[in-house]
């Protein structure tokens, strides 16, 4: 039953998520980093004052949910409340108490009201240093991966921790960004506490017990709705992915119960000897967003909407790893466990989940010096790019797109400003989707080198050379990753590798599996992707069966201008 | 731009063609029914029939100014030209790529809107600008000859060009056209550097593409007016009404038509800017809502805000990021799927939602009877007393009340439970929280704190709605301005001349060249007050500098207004300490030690905005006499109160009334909520400001 103050409830609610949201926008304007400001690799949210968290900004990391959600209670127990004044501003870079590895920066804020701890706000954004061997899958150990922040003081009673930002200056490459971007973390936690004070004001609202309250009753209701209407069902699957030296077993067990859904990892891989490990923190983040785009994709994220998503896996396998592993390139393995739940998912409930995709973003990090020492400035640049997405049931899989990761990639001609790097090419890769009734999405190619009197190392962070992704229900796979140098020599998919003076790293990223039997897609639908480069002439005849005349039937009416869509 | 003059405001909407004719006796105004086929043929109904009752031939016209739906529907509905894209060689599919992320992350079955242009129409060549504007690669002229011939084959009528970082170097992109006028000479031609000569590759290439793709289509249609307009003896000068929310000429509008998408409620916002300098209001929050959508928009010391980057055809309800970027100098609004017509459901968490669906006119609300089932906007406000069934649309036809009613309970009881009285409180709570939370998210955005602005309520929906969102917002007074039912129309006879001359030139204030700051701001400014001088031969001109600023190293700037002074000695303490205060207002905070950046310097020369007669400090005129009473439900108390029913047409200047209290006329009804009282101002203004404030 609906009443006036429910009413009421709701709107404050919807503010909740609008303060959330100005929060992020902040941080975007104020940041430093590409990553943040130009591919939104950031989140933002509101917790009360047990920790649990109200409301998250959509930005670009699913990997943030829940990590960020249990950061706080962190914080809370290393500080103290006792020792949390106004004005304060908290800070860690902790893997396994932020977001999984040292270049994510989380800045905690506690709200307060008539000199009472009513809440927080918290935040997180990727730096593109934290000094170490540099961002890469190369440290042995977290300690080779940079700088560690525990959980600390950014700002007592508004006066910032000089001293720690001297430190933080001292040990990274690239400092004013990375400062720049602590600063701007601060900014965005202090745009969010002047809009609560406002809402606070306008709703005569002492603290947020209340709307907590109705927050996560109305959440946790909806969502569980939604699980009891799921078969009480188990499967479990396993996907192999590339790793470092050797391959990586995935093993995902789902068991549907009444009231949660279970997620254990038992059977994946050990722990790596580089970095590429996941804090468990991140392995629930991704294996949480999965079920949740598939059984609750609009209820929004908060501590009682995602509790029911149970998420375990054996400590020291590669998806719980314990410190001090390396932990830097964790979003390799991780962005991969949604493509690892959906083969689980798809026995339970079938016709839901998309075939396989890249899954994991194709980021790399060049490192760049000028040839002659003292002939220019060292640069670090990062960027972000997508593979193809695996196809859905009903639609082809999205050509270079982000997913699981929502991250944008950063325009070149942004990138190109950040220091001596030439992209030379940033477009979609032809017959590298998988055929099927709904076609898997495009990966990409790309051709990166330096600009004349500079080389550079090139940090690579790669999956799915080996192990491109599968179809599902008859539909074919995706091309594999592919990476070597301009002049022939074979690159590894992942690691720092030096790149000689005048050469070019050629990169080709992986498409996405089809769905479903190629033989039933629509002819339309092929004679389009022929007609758009999607496939080649050669790939419309293998994989779907085109007669030669009718394939140069299409491209005789390209030539002609015939084909508009 | 002088007012002893005659002159024309023509506003093409998706429904209706609005035509306002400004004469020194006065203004009269039409609405005719817009002419998709002809467009120009609506228009010469419109200008015939204010002709006659002001009883003047067409001849005596001096100017028409026009604004026109035009060039964002053709991009909507994807009816422009056929259109080839020739860009640098591995960059053909930026404009497909775009950020190559998703807007909206859980939904797994998510569709990306297709780009303008499909991969086949999309052409590449060889060369290389490098970021310091350097040539890398140079061009092979017989390559672009090739790739030109090509384009002639599979005939193309129009062709964008678009090359990485000729924000900075524009000498590839003319040797391209160059080839085209040689090789294809009558295609019609749209290079980025000339057309939004600024960084990022996608968004650039998306608004040359725009351009391109209406060029052939709006170059036709402005032709033609111009043709129709002389043969009916109506030789005058036409000028556009663009985006930036400034005036243009025909020829310039034709050569550049994406810079007309959503010249329509920019009008609308000139037409509250104009309102705001009469009332001598520094701070207006425009509020327009119609039946599909709401648009809000910041004013300023009698300006609306600004910004450089907009977004058209979002296809998925309304979501950021779901449309085109299109990068042109634009009236900065948010504009929400939130109006009369939208259409109310519940979510999966059994919460009311509204929009962005909206019935439109056909089948209408629940209320209309013709056919419409779902619960919208309207019907709540039906039911909550806001509307009188007898009177909607100046008593054309009488809305059925047990219908709202039904549709209510039977779209939304299950889910939320509670009468219909109840259910139609939370629809208008949830509509009048979202558009709420666009103006605070819009005022955020731009740093701005909403509670000592005045809000400006036009467009049919709005005044039904306007003083709750006050009251959400803590904003104290408001206004509803007569003639609002054609206020983009009257706004476009408001508007200036005006020209923004841009170019990127980026330099540190470490390393700070003073002399060819001062030479570039001049260029600018030339180049920006010839433009204005084409459109009119006399009008004094002024010219604004701006320098577009951040932190070395930021990706987003702040816009930091220079005075004539500092254009004409530029000194870098001195755009420091300016950078800093903008950001500190912004952000509440500065960045010790590092070195500041100008990414992008401009000068907007403009004629003086129309003269304004103050509207006079008003008299109290006492109480106005109730017309009646009529039960009407108060949001912010959450109860039904009786309220003073008054007739616009009948108060006097200064006569006023407290809420409860509804103010009907033909077009709309302004709600006075128990909060507030309403008075009349001497412009025939209705003015609400909250009761404990009455002086």
């Amino acid at each position: 039953m609906s009443t006036p103050g429910d009413v009421a409830r709701q709107v404050m609610w919807n503010r909740l998520i609008s303060v959330v949201e100005e929060q992020a926008q902040a941080l975007v304007r104020t940041a430093f980093s590409t990553s943040v400001r130009e591919a939104g690799d950031l989140s933002a949210g509101v917790y009360d004052d047990r920790g649990l968290m109200m409301a998250q900004a959509v930005t670009g990391t699913p990997g943030h949910v829940n990590a960020m959600a249990e950061s706080v209670g962190h914080f809370i127990r290393r500080i103290g409340r006792e020792n949390m004044f106004e004005g304060d501003v908290y800070i860690t870079n902790n893997p396994w108490e932020g977001t999984g590895h040292l270049h994510d920066i989380t800045v905690v804020t506690p709200a307060f009201r008539q000199g009472r701890l009513v809440g927080f706000f918290a935040c997180t954004a990727h730096v593109v240093d934290v000094g170490g061997r540099g961002f890469g899958a190369d440290g042995a150990s977290v300690y080779e991966e940079g700088i560690h922040i525990p959980i600390m003081k950014l700002a007592e009673r508004g006066t910032m921790n000089a001293t720690l930002i001297a430190m933080v200056r001292g040990n990274v490459r690239e400092a004013d960004q990375v400062v720049g971007d602590i600063h701007a973390l601060a900014t965005c936690n202090g745009i969010g506490l002047r809009r609560l004070a406002e809402m606070m004001d306008e709703f005569a609202m002492a603290d947020l017990s209340d709307i907590a309250a109705y927050i996560f009753e109305n959440s946790r209701r909806a969502t569980l709705e939604r699980i009891a209407a799921l078969p009480r069902e188990s499967a479990a699957s396993e996907m192999v992915i590339d790793g470092f030296a050797t391959p990586i077993t995935l093993r995902v067990a789902l068991e549907v119960r009444q009231d949660r859904i279970l997620c254990d990892f038992a059977g994946t891989s050990g722990t790596d000897p580089r970095g590429i490990n996941v804090p468990l923190v991140y392995t629930k983040a991704y294996a949480c967003y999965a079920l949740k785009c598939a059984v609750a994709p609009e209820i929004p994220n908060n501590a009682a909407s995602l509790a029911p998503f149970e998420v375990t896996a054996p400590e020291h396998s590669i998806v719980n790893a314990v410190h001090p592993a390396p932990v830097a390139l964790r979003h390799v393995i991780g962005h991969m466990i949604p493509d690892a739940v959906f083969g689980a998912l798809d026995l339970i409930l079938p016709g839901v989940v998309p075939a396989e995709g890249a899954g994991s973003l194709c980021n790399f990090q060049v490192s760049l010096r000028p040839v002659v020492a003292g002939q220019g400035a060292r640069a670090e640049v990062l960027t972000f790019n997508s593979g193809g997405a695996g196809a859905r049931p009903a639609f082809d899989g999205l050509n270079a797109t982000a997913f699981p990761s929502g991250v944008m990639t950063m325009p070149i001609e942004a990138t190109e400003h950040t220091g001596p790097v030439i992209i030379w090419r940033k477009e979609l890769r032809p017959d590298s989707a998988g055929a099927g009734q709904y076609r898997g999405g495009l990966g990409q190619v790309m051709e990166v080198g330096a600009a004349e009197g500079y080389q550079f190392d090139f940090s690579a962070m790669f999956d799915r050379v080996g192990h491109p992704a599968r179809g599902r229900r008859g539909g074919a796979g995706g091309a594999p990753t592919t990476i070597a140098r301009s002049d022939g020599t074979a690159m590894q998919g992942k690691g720092r590798q030096a790149v000689p003076p005048g050469k070019r790293v050629l990169l080709a990223f992986p498409g996405g599996g089809g769905y479903g039997d190629p033989e039933a897609r629509d002819k339309a639908l092929i004679r389009r992707d022929l007609a758009r480069g999607y496939i080649s002439a050669e790939a419309a005849q293998a994989d779907y069966g085109m007669g030669a005349d009718e394939v140069g039937e299409v491209l005789d009416a390209v030539a002609r201008g015939e084909w508009t869509e | 731009m002088t007012g002893s003059r005659v002159r024309l405001g023509v506003d093409i909407g998706g429904t209706f063609t609005d035509v306002v004719l400004d004469m020194p006796s006065g203004m009269v105004s039409t609405k005719v029914l817009t002419t998709h086929g002809a467009p120009e043929d609506g228009i010469l109904v419109g200008l015939k029939q204010v002709c006659a009752k002001a009883d003047i031939e067409p001849g005596a016209i001096d100017q028409i100014i026009h604004g026109t739906t035009l060039a964002t529907n053709a991009l909507i509905e994807r009816r422009g030209a056929k259109t080839a894209l020739i860009t640098t060689e591995g960059f053909r599919d930026v404009i497909e790529m775009r950020t190559e992320s998703r807007f909206e992350q859980y939904d797994l079955n998510l569709v990306l809107p297709e780009p303008l242009l499909p991969r086949q129409s999309r052409f590449t060549v060889a060369g290389r600008i490098d970021a310091q504007g350097r040539e890398l690669v140079p061009m092979d002229r017989g390559e672009i000859a090739a790739v030109v011939d090509a384009i002639a084959a599979a005939g193309y009528r129009s062709v964008a060009v678009g090359l990485i970082h000729s924000y900075l170097n524009p000498e590839h992109e003319r040797l391209v056209r160059e080839v085209l006028a040689e090789r294809l000479p009558e295609a019609s031609v749209s290079l980025s550097s000339d057309v939004s000569p600024q960084m990022r590759e996608y968004e650039r290439f998306n608004t040359t593409v725009a351009n391109a793709y209406i060029k052939p289509l709006m170059h036709s249609y402005l032709m033609r007016l111009k043709g129709r307009l002389a043969e009916e003896g109506t030789g005058c000068p036409v000028f556009l009404m663009h985006s930036g929310g400034g005036i243009i000429s025909l020829e310039s509008a034709a050569e550049f038509p994406v810079r007309l998408v959503e010249s329509g409620p920019a009008g609308g916002a000139v037409f509250a800017a104009d309102l705001a300098r009469r009332h001598r209001l520094d701070r207006v929050l425009s509020f327009d809502m119609g039946g599909t959508t709401a648009k809000i928009c910041l004013i300023r010391g009698g300006t609306p805000k600004t910004a450089r980057v907009f977004e058209v055809a979002r296809s998925y309800r309304f979501k950021k990021g779901s449309g085109m970027p299109i990068s042109i100098p634009v009236i900065d609004m948010v504009e929400i799927g939130a109006g009369g017509g939208s259409l109310a459901h519940t979510d999966a968490l059994r919460q009311i939602r509204v929009g962005p669906e909206s019935a439109g006119s056909e089948p209408g609300p629940a209320c209309y009877g013709r056919g419409g089932e779902r619960p919208a906007v309207t019907d709540a406000d039906l039911v909550l007393g806001k509307l009188d069934p007898a009177e909607f649309a100046g008593g054309s036809f009488t809305l059925d009340r047990a219908a709202s009613e039904q549709a209510l309970t039977a779209y939304l009881g299950d889910a939320i439970g509670g009468d219909a009285e109840t259910l139609a409180f939370g629809v208008a709570e949830v509509v009048d929280e979202t558009m709420a939370n666009a103006a605070r998210v819009h005022a955020v955005e731009n740093g701005e704190d909403l509670a000592d602005y005045t809000m400006i309520a036009f467009g049919g929906a709005a005044p039904l709605h306007a003083a709750r969102l006050c009251e959400k917002l803590g904003i104290a007074r408001m206004l509803v301005p007569q003639g609002a039912g054609v206020g983009s129309a009257i706004g476009f006879l408001k508007a200036p001349f005006s020209f923004e001359a841009t170019r990127s030139v980026y330099m540190r204030l470490s390393a700070f060249d003073g002399g060819a700051v001062r030479d570039l701001l001049t260029d600018l400014q030339a180049e920006a007050t010839a433009f204005v001088r084409t459109c009119d031969a006399e009008a004094p001109i002024e010219a604004e500098f701006k320098a577009h600023m951040r932190y070395a190293g930021q990706g987003w700037e702040v816009p930091v207004i220079l005075s004539p002074e500092d254009a004409a000695d530029p000194d870098p303490e001195r755009l420091r300490a300016l950078f800093e205060d903008v950001y500190a207002r912004l952000f509440d905070r500065t960045v010790e030690g590092m070195d500041v950046e100008v990414t992008v310097w401009a000068v907007d020369a403009r004629t003086p905005v129309a003269a304004i007669e103050p509207v006079c400090p008003c008299p109290e005129g006492g109480i106005a006499r109730a017309d009646g009473t009529r039960a009407l439900f108060d949001q912010a108390q959450g109860r039904r109160n009786s309220a003073a029913i008054l007739r616009r047409e009948t108060l006097e200047p200064g006569q006023g009334a407290d809420g409860p209290a509804v103010i009907t006329e033909a077009e709309t009804t302004v709600i006075v909520p128990a909060s507030r009282r309403a008075r009349a101002l001497p412009d025939g203004t209705i003015e609400l400001t909250p009761k404990e404030d009455r002086a």
